[in-house]
């Protein structure tokens, strides 16, 4: 597992992907939280990292699945899964490692972020005002999310072999788990059960957890939906033997 | 140390790609798969490396089942696929480093060196494998599947693409090497199969038609020596009976004459002209082992 996510990882850093994932992000969310007038964090007046977490999963959906896009899609379309396949990796390990490195790429684009931290702290008034527990929970949240994000775009990238095809699913199962099972449980047909129904979804747990509330059922609802993208991924790649 | 396939047999949907093939290739052998194109021999090696999963039928290399224990035996064996799939973003050593690492090789660093001396790659040790041509490719191929000094080596089409002198330069570190390994190599290449194989293994369309040593197949053959003569279009062949000649069938409308006499063409011209027989071609039957190949592929085909 090892050689393949240090193999991954290059790939990520030797192409020019990594460079413009991390950089986008920090970018973008920069632009959110300091500068653009609807949302910049000096106007809104509280001390708080409320654009970053807010934001910040609207700029997964697009920058995860363009990391994730390659891992299957490109080693199908090259003929190198044969490759693989035939050294002594288990496809669990394969899995796993273009798993992690997904997720490195994700953890290294949010680190840089906990600058803000420190620039909102000291803002503050008084200085350090700033709901410390809260922001550990988001943080928590978003770099969970982004696990979510990385597994799904794995299991789209083993679905087809073209990356366009693999990252518009991407975009969209995110989108849909994100917001969309939220969106479909507030419909008033269901009512009774819209309660049930957002749970399925990952804002009703995202948003529990950026209160600072680290409850374990939401820890192992991401952590449980993660892990049901690599099982789904494992069967199609085991199926494709 | 031997690989022994039973019984093989893969479906793709309706097609039959493999039926039912049983061979064994031994150590210390260069084992010979042939077949011509879409014949099933990268099927065959596809499945006998774990890649897919046969539909019936079982590979034991060295002893271990390849679906039962496919991480024991993929360490044992080393592979070329068809096509040579490369990563081709990263560099010479980066990518042999990448397999050591895939194979837990203690001394990795020595070993890729060591493949690059073997294989020859030396002047390109540093260079990217998308700037490498394709005989360097395949020779980039050939020592990632050397690596990890694998007792049974699975080589498909190793030399397709490369010019003469690279064909024999590949061909003589194969040769080199297969002294305490089992190798098998797929080729529609008849003068490499003479020139390196000692088995011969041979499949059409899914099927075993012939397995058997080199020489023995030759022989078994019979020393043939005579004419071939083939019409463009069925002849009534009484009047080459008449004049004393055993005609046997050689394909579609073609017929093997077996005789030593020196005068032999001359004499069906001579017949062939006096009944005005529209023959199309007159030849020496050559006992190579593409006249085998072709008998036992093609023959049957029309």
């Amino acid at each position: 597992m090892i050689s393949i996510f240090i193999k991954e990882v290059n790939e990520f850093l030797n192409s020019l992907i990594a460079y413009v994932v991390i950089g986008v992000f920090l970018i973008g969310i920069g632009l959110l939280m300091w500068v653009f007038p609807d949302t910049n964090i000096l106007d809104y007046g509280y001390a708080s990292l409320e654009p970053l977490f807010s934001f910040g999963p609207y700029v997964f959906m697009f920058l995860i699945p363009a990391i994730t896009m390659k891992s299957f899609a490109e080693e199908r379309r090259t003929g190198t899964i044969e490759l693989l396949q035939t050294l002594p990796f288990r496809d669990s390990q394969i899995i796993l490692g273009k798993f992690f490195a997904g997720f490195f790429l994700v953890l290294f684009s949010v680190i840089p972020t906990l600058v803000y931290y420190f620039s909102v702290s000291s803002l503050g008034n008084p200085v350090g005002n700033l709901d410390t527990p809260g922001i550990i929970g988001s943080y928590i949240g978003l770099v969970l999310l982004g696990g979510v994000f990385t597994s799904i775009g794995i299991l789209s990238s083993a679905l087809t072999g073209n990356q366009i095809v693999s990252f518009i699913l991407a975009a969209f199962l995110s989108f849909f788990f994100y917001t969309g099972i939220d969106s479909i449980a507030s419909i008033n047909v269901w009512a009774d059960w819209s309660y049930y129904i957002s749970e399925f979804g990952i804002m009703a747990h995202y948003s529990s957890i950026s209160r600072g509330l680290l409850d374990l059922v939401d820890i192992v609802y991401f952590v449980s939906l993660i892990a049901i993208m690599l099982l789904l991924t494992q069967l199609i790649i085991g199926s494709r033997k | 140390m031997s690989v022994s396939i039973q019984q093989l047999t893969k479906v793709f949907g309706e097609q039959t790609a493999v039926n039912g093939i049983s061979f064994e290739a031994s150590e210390g052998m260069i084992t010979g798969f042939l077949g011509p194109n879409g014949a099933g021999k990268s099927t065959t090696m596809k499945m006998a490396t774990g890649y897919i999963r046969p539909t019936s039928g079982k590979i034991l290399v060295d002893g271990i089942d390849v679906e039962e224990n496919p991480i024991a035996a993929k360490r044992i064996i080393g592979y070329l696929p068809e096509h040579n799939p490369l990563y081709l973003d990263m560099y010479v050593r980066e990518f042999l480093g990448f397999v050591a690492s895939a194979y837990g090789l203690k001394n990795a660093k020595k070993r890729v060196e060591e493949m690059i001396e073997l294989v020859g790659l030396e002047r390109e040790r540093s260079k990217r494998l998308s700037a490498l041509s394709k005989g360097y490719r395949q020779r980039v191929g050939l020592a990632k599947s050397l690596i990890h000094d694998p007792k049974v080596l699975i080589l498909d089409e190793p030399t397709s693409g490369l010019d003469p002198n690279q064909i024999l330069e590949i061909r003589q570190v194969i040769k080199n090497i297969s002294a305490d390994k089992t190798v098998i190599i797929s080729t529609h290449i008849m003068q490499e199969v003479e020139a390196i194989c000692d088995h011969v293994v041979i499949i059409d369309r899914g099927n075993m038609v012939a397995n058997d040593e080199l020489s023995k197949l030759k022989e078994g053959l019979g020393n043939t020596s005579g004419i071939i003569m083939e019409f463009e279009k069925p002849v009534n062949t009484a009047v080459f009976a008449e004049a004393g000649f055993e005609l046997k069938d050689y394909g579609k409308n073609a017929y093997l004459i077996e005789s030593d006499r020196s005068d032999l063409r001359a004499e069906l011209l001579r017949i062939t002209s006096e009944h005005d027989l529209p023959l199309s071609s007159l030849t020496k039957a050559q006992n190579s082992l593409e006249e085998i190949f072709h008998r036992l592929t093609q023959g049957k085909a029309s």
